[in-house]
């Protein structure tokens, strides 16, 4: 049923973040169980799996929000864990997220959240900070909404504001919590193609979580589906797609049987209707 | 029942231990907070002008319901004239800096809890620690002093509102003599006691902002959680406000 992580850990160079055997418990659970994953440079990596087994937390770990019980997180070679909060913020200054509800700043406009960054850690000037904001809003189409409350945004438009703040200072790494859930399809196929064209013009190494397996098999290069808090197969989606395993197969068809249980544990159904 | 007693003494304990530990977190950023001078008079705007009808209002019928009792209570005892130093320094000292704190944590100190609450419910501050902006500095310490601002001067507009509500009874209604009204609130009022009213407008607004931040950001990142913060702020402000009144009056006296 498990593949072999064939992503070669050891090779720091190629591998933007790498997590070594990494366990993690939230009050006595284990959501890791000695997990292996390699974030291999400029590439487009998917992380997937059914909900609960922990894709977010595995960002969190990644941006050094929360430590590994045992094991590492490696980020450009240096352990997360083990930097102070100065080197922590230089390290997320060479990050970008997108957060699964866009996570928008509610007391400024659209203008000033994707600004946010820049004023923030630049000296930049007005004109230049107005140049850059316009064009990352122009990419993701909502050049004419800079001037509207993020109230006023419906939820794709409001990812694809947080998209733009988190490219805005033209991160190494970026990562995309979710980032088709709620999208009609037309700002679904723009914020893949705009993954796409990261990675390709700029060689963004990116993180992409999502359940979408039809939309992460046209951008990613490597997927890792999660479940039971480890790897359970890894490989380009076209391999994924042909894997035999069973687990692999009921997610990437979406079938309700099979080694992941659809309903949460419970007595029998009939007895408690008739009881 | 011991049981009980003891879990919400330690709960207690525990509580002050942590807001003590964000006391003092605070207190390290408020130097690189007063470099963005900008953010700060935005949290005065907030915290202070906007509560500024509550508090004018209040404060007049405060000074008004004083000139009604002052003058009662004096005229029992034929000392009518001492309406204004008596009202002046229950204001100064008692009745400015406690109920101006008092509103000041149902009006100021519930939004600055529900917003930064609700900030951290909608990810806003995990967001700005992923862009490496540590929120502490960004969102918590700018309106930790725009509040500890503006409550002495809310204090002091409560208070000369008040005096104006006093007059406008005692004199204009009730026909306390002007002249006695204020030279003998000039004879009895001391500079001391204006300092009573100012330092204490000053720890209020001190331990008001402190529980409206620290209810925030500590608060449970649900709408439950928030809207528990926020009734916490107004029971543990106003508890702290009238302990601290104590406690400064005797040291004061």
């Amino acid at each position: 049923m498990t593949n072999t992580v064939n992503t070669n850990i050891g090779a720091s160079n190629n591998n933007l973040v790498e997590l070594r055997d990494v366990h993690y418990s939230v009050g006595g659970r284990a959501i890791f169980k000695g997990l292996t994953i390699a974030i291999p440079r400029g590439k487009i990596t998917a992380i997937m799996g059914p909900s609960g087994t922990g894709k977010t937390t595995l960002l969190r770990l990644i941006t050094g929000q929360i430590h590994a019980t045992r094991g590492d997180v490696l980020v450009d070679g240096k352990e997360v864990s083990r930097l102070n909060q100065q080197q922590l913020y230089a390290m997320r200054q060479r990050m970008g997220m997108l957060f699964q509800n866009g996570a928008l700043l509610t007391d400024v406009s659209v203008y000033e959240n994707v600004a946010f960054p820049v004023r923030e850690h630049t000296k930049l000037s007005e004109e230049l900070i107005r140049q850059l904001v316009l064009t990352k809003l122009q990419t993701v189409g909502l050049r004419g909404a800079y001037n509207l409350m993020p109230s006023e945004l419906s939820g794709g438009m409001a990812r694809r504001v947080a998209l733009a703040r988190a490219m805005v200072r033209d991160p190494e790494l970026l990562i995309y919590d979710e980032p088709f859930a709620g999208l009609d399809p037309i700002s679904m196929g723009v914020v893949l193609r705009l993954i796409r064209k990261m990675n390709e013009a700029l060689a963004v190494t990116s993180i992409v979580v999502s359940h979408d397996v039809e939309e992460i098999a046209q951008v990613a290069d490597l997927s890792y589906i999660l479940a039971g808090g480890q790897v359970v197969a890894t490989g380009t989606p076209k391999e994924l797609k042909d894997d035999k395993s069973e687990l692999v197969r009921q997610f990437m068809n979406g079938l309700a049987d099979g080694p992941v249980a659809f309903h949460y544990p419970a007595g029998d159904y009939h007895a408690e209707l008739m009881s | 029942m011991l049981r009980d007693i003891l879990q919400g003494l330690s709960q207690i304990v525990t509580n002050v231990g942590a807001m003590t530990l964000f006391f003092v977190r605070v207190i390290m950023q408020v130097p690189r907070a007063l470099l963005r001078p900008g953010l700060i008079v935005y949290q005065v705007h907030n915290a202070g002008a906007l509560s500024l009808v509550i508090i004018m209002t209040c404060g007049l019928f405060v000074g008004m319901v004083l000139g009604l009792q002052g003058y009662d209570l004096l005229a029992r005892f034929g000392s009518e004239s001492a309406l204004g130093s008596g009202a002046a320094l229950a204001l100064l000292k008692e009745l400015g800096p406690v109920i101006t704190s008092l509103l000041f944590a149902g009006r100021a100190g519930t939004a600055l809890a529900s917003e930064i609450g609700l900030m951290k419910a909608t990810d806003q501050l995990v967001a700005m620690e992923i862009m490496a902006v540590d929120p502490f500095r960004r969102v918590v310490a700018p309106r930790f002093i725009g509040g500890v601002i503006a409550l002495p001067l809310l204090t002091m507009i409560f208070i000369a509102i008040g005096i104006f509500g006093v007059q406008l009874i005692g004199v204009q209604q009730l026909g306390v003599e002007q002249g006695t009204f204020w030279s003998q609130m000039r004879g009895s009022v001391k500079l001391h006691d204006v300092w009573e009213g100012v330092i204490k407008g000053c720890v209020f607004g001190i331990a008001c902002s402190l529980v409206a931040v620290y209810e925030g950001y500590t608060a449970e990142p649900t709408a439950e959680g928030v809207g528990r913060a926020t009734t916490r702020t107004v029971v543990i402000s106003a508890v702290l406000t009238l302990i601290l009144d104590y406690m400064i009056t005797a040291v004061m006296l």
